[in-house]
């Protein structure tokens, strides 16, 4: 069985497996990692998400043969260590989830829409989010949790700049 | 209901390893026990820890209703805990001796336990209260327990319950009727806004589904019955499958020709998920299918369309229909509706873990399992009547759900685990495909309604009927097929009739969020919407005209539909809506109000029109449920049950041929999406009478609302779900 290599959460994986299995399965069953939910199985319903060198993907179709030697970032690998992901927090204070299956998934999407748009619009998000299934509905509380986080991100630049102001004024 | 009071007539306190502290219930007899299959009884106990951790049990499954959260809330209000002490742990076994109840359904868990949970926050708040006096040499009268402390207001001193708790276990359990539960005014968590006590587990990724479940040696299974409902297995070329890479071993099962057991298949273990999956595209199976299903919905449907007004089953006849109907002076109005199959669509899949050891040397035999389930003990009723396993021979961890909405409340899926682990002699996870979920489900039946309403000259509503074609699996009329004397207008209507047809349908149906409220309130209360329109009547005002006196219409049952509670959610619903406000063009206002669940909804859903492309951009709902728990989890419960409401009823449609579901995945079954979901404003009115639950309520009246405000933009009315069917895109 080949064997492949990738940098899940920033820890090199060996991982061996058939060619076309897809990345979900590797990551859940060879790798151990379970955040990463199975939900569909044909790219339709964004439980699998993952980052590929920051890039969302469904990891669910993407043979692992074709993402050897990539960077993974699953659900797992979010937070910075001990400290959540802005999206993360804001989540649990705004009580975003029901039954919380997809939320991994809508995380992450999130999470690369934050990425490439720190201020996204309402058209933004349907646009990064609608890949993103939620049976339960809780569509409501994910608009404003990531609107919520992104006013986050935007406090933090604002602070981040006043300080290099004032380095520079310095 | 009294039953469920008397027997747990004490509660007991018992010492844990580490001088903990113990609340649990009372035994319930067995046979207590077998007389209320499908009742609730629960089971939360109180354990605090040497480090000021209060350790609240859990014993309701939990799937996204919430309840995992509010139960515990319940007990640590009456138990004067601070929220932030508690940690909520699920009951670690099946065991209602122990526990009561464990299970979940119907929106019934929070009244079940209601009561329950208050009690045992209150004895173990008592006892606490007991030791202090001890600890203090106060009097008991003069203490008071909050903060996770007992506390001395006269002279300011106080202990906390973790220094208490040696001692408290001590005390004489209170005696129930000894109990005094808080006022409503004096609660500082109930009514709160609490995140889901496990929201830090599910934001990383490490929330411990049914599916994550890992175990040392575990095999990864896949089972594949006959696409059609009953076929039989002949042969299959297990040979071949078996060299497939991945797979460890295939058989041919044989199944008992139970649905809801197991049916005919082949079982296939592996290395991985992939791989099993992956196997069984190579599979060859020739099915007898000489006593499967043949089901066709156009043969329903055109079945359907030809049924007269009345049914050949009556279960409904009150007062004096026909009078009404034949009176010239009244106008009879007659509309026929459809609501098509529908799948339950849980994002989670089916799956269950099990690790069945055989006995060894005069041993007995042992049965592991992880099951994402709504009911354990069902489970364990199962394992004993089907494997002669006693409770004592099961270890069973109940998984959180990610999603079940009725779904997990039958055992195929666990059976199927255990089968193969019984003949792999390891420890199974099978998973089911997406397209397995979609194929081998209990669906939500569709069916249709035939119904007629007479108008008096006055514009009054004199009668009313209702006519229900629906399935029949293995010609046995399902239980959530109509009429139910308990829905909203049979239950207030002095002249009403509810008949039934039923047609032969063999795929299996099953409860799906709301049973018979979510497709009956759609064509009930669209039907009132055209009721009102021809009588030139207001919907609202008409809706309060037939509600007639405030009273409870079932006396004495206070889970019966009160009229002045239904009125309270109508007239709010109106209210925040600004109902019979003018609208600009293509745009318009549905007005829908349902009771079921013990709950009264109203809702009224705005929506506009552009050709054929439907928005629904907001919904307004009132919601009297009593006093509410945890208000984000009610919030959202509202706001989701609205939002999968409007998936079903925008493109949702399960149809099958020749006794196959054509339907396989997503492609062919929307679920609504962030973009098409609209904003939902909740209003509670908190009337004091015991909570009741809300994983249900919420949705039925949404269909109506969106069609009735459909018809008020167009003039044309929807008689048919899903809206895609009807030629609107959504």
């Amino acid at each position: 069985m080949p064997k492949y290599t990738l940098e899940i959460n920033g820890e090199r994986t060996a991982i061996d497996a058939a060619a076309d299995m897809p990345l979900l399965w590797a990551i859940r069953d060879k790798a151990g990692l379970t955040g990463t939910k199975f939900g569909c199985g044909i790219g339709q319903c964004g439980a699998c998400t993952v980052h590929i060198n920051g890039a969302p993907v469904r990891s669910c179709l993407l043979p692992i043969s074709a993402v050897d030697g990539s960077q993974v970032t699953t659900i797992e690998g979010l937070a910075d260590s001990d400290q959540l992901h802005v999206l993360q927090q804001v989540w649990i204070d705004q009580d975003v989830a029901q039954c919380g299956y997809c939320q991994a998934g809508q995380i992450m999407s999130a999470a690369a829409l934050l990425n490439q748009k720190p201020k996204p619009t309402d058209d933004d998000i349907d646009n990064a989010m609608s890949g993103n299934y939620c049976r339960c509905g809780t569509y409501i509380r994910i608009r404003k949790a990531i609107h919520t986080a992104a006013s986050f991100y935007d406090a933090a630049d604002k602070a981040s700049s006043a300080s290099n102001e004032q380095e520079a004024q310095a | 209901m009294n039953t469920m009071v008397t027997r747990r007539g004490f509660l007991k306190a018992t010492s844990i390893a580490g001088g903990g502290f113990v609340l649990g219930l009372p035994l319930v007899s067995s046979a207590m026990e077998a007389s209320l299959v499908g009742s609730a009884e629960l089971n939360a106990y109180v354990q605090v820890r040497d480090d000021g951790k209060i350790i609240i049990y859990s014993g309701s499954p939990e799937m996204g209703q919430g309840i995992k959260t509010s139960l515990p809330m319940i007990v640590a209000e009456e138990l004067g805990a601070n929220w932030d002490d508690v940690v909520v742990v699920q009951t670690p076994e099946v065991d209602t001796e122990r526990y009561g109840g464990q299970w979940t359904g119907g929106s019934f868990t929070l009244y079940l336990n209601w009561n329950l949970m208050r009690e045992m926050g209150a004895s173990a708040r008592d006892m606490f209260i007991a030791a202090a006096a001890i600890a203090m040499e106060v009097p008991k009268e003069e203490l008071k327990a909050e903060d996770s402390r007992v506390v001395h207001a006269k002279t300011g001193e106080s202990r906390t319950f973790a220094e208490l708790a040696t001692l408290a276990q001590r005390q004489p359990i209170p005696n129930k009727e000894s109990l005094v539960f808080k006022d409503r005014d004096d609660y500082r968590i109930l009514g709160k806004s609490i995140s889901q006590v496990d929201s830090l587990e599910i934001v990383t990724g490490v929330g411990d589904f049914g599916i994550d479940t890992k175990v040392t040696d575990m095999l990864y299974g896949s089972y594949e019955k006959c696409p059609a409902v009953g076929g039989k297995i002949v042969s299959a070329n297990i040979d071949e499958i078996k060299k497939l890479p991945g797979v460890v071993d295939a058989w041919i099962v044989k199944g008992n020709g139970n649905v809801r057991e197991l049916m005919d298949g082949v079982g296939i273990v592996g290395t991985d998920t992939w791989s099993v999956f992956k196997a069984r595209e190579s599979l060859e199976i020739e099915w007898d299918e000489s006593n499967a299903s043949k089901d066709s919905w156009t043969a329903f449907a055109e079945f359907a369309s030809k049924v007269g007004d009345t049914g050949d089953k009556v279960p409904i006849h009150v007062g004096d229909v026909d009078a009404a109907f034949n009176d010239a002076d009244n106008k009879v109005i007659s509309s026929f509706y459809e609501f098509p199959y529908v799948t339950h669509m849980c994002l989670e899949p089916m799956n269950c873990t099990a690790d069945y050891r055989p006995g060894a040397g005069g041993a007995k035999d042992h049965l592991e399992v992880w099951i994402p389930t709504q009911n354990g003990p069902r489970f364990q009723e199962m394992a004993k009547n089907r494997y002669g396993l006693e409770k004592d021979q099961l270890s069973i961890h109940v998984k959180r759900m990610g999603g079940s909405f009725g779904r997990r409340t039958s055992n195929e899926y666990v059976i199927e685990a255990i089968e193969l682990s019984k003949l792999a002699g390891k420890p199974v996870k099978l998973t089911w495909t997406r397209e397995d979920n979609i194929r081998y489900d209990f669906l939500r039946e569709g069916g249709f309604n035939r119904l007629r309403a007479a108008i008096t000259p006055d514009g009054k509503v004199a009668a009313f009927e209702e006519h229900t074609v629906g399935p029949a699996p293995g010609g046995e009329s399902s239980r959530f097929n109509g009429p139910n004397p308990g829905a909203f207008p049979f239950n207030t209507m002095e002249h009403v009739r509810g008949s039934l047809t039923n047609y032969r349908m063999d795929t299996p149906v099953g409860p799906w969020r709301a049973p018979y409220s979510n497709t009956h309130a759609f064509t009930s209360q669209a039907f009132l919407h055209e009721v009102a329109t021809e009588a030139g009547r207001d919907h609202v005002e008409l809706l309060i005209e037939m509600m007639g006196e405030p009273r409870w219409l079932d006396d004495g049952n206070w889970r019966s539909m009160n009229t002045e509670r239904a009125v309270g959610v109508i007239k709010l619903a109106a209210e925040k809506s600004g109902w019979g406000r003018e609208m600009p063009e293509g745009r318009g206002l549905g007005f829908a109000f349902y009771f079921c669940h013990a709950a009264h909804v109203a809702e009224v859903a705005e929506v506009s029109i552009k050709g054929d492309q439907v928005t629904l951009h907001k919904v307004i709902a009132a919601v009297d449920v009593g006093p509410i728990i945890n208000r984000s989890g009610a919030i959202s419960q509202v706001q989701g049950s609205i939002i999968d409401g409007y998936s079903a009823m925008a493109g949702q449609k399960i149809t099958m041929e020749n006794g196959r579901v054509e339907q396989t995945n997503l492609d062919q079954y929307p679920v609504l999406r962030i973009d098409q979901a609209p904003e939902v404003d909740v209003h509670f009115i908190e009337s004091d009478f015991d909570p009741t639950g809300l994983g249900e309520p919420a949705l039925p009246p949404l269909a109506p609302a969106v069609a009735n405000a459909i018809y008020a933009i167009t003039g044309k009315r929807v008689r048919k779900m899903p809206l895609t069917d009807e030629g609107y895109r959504v």
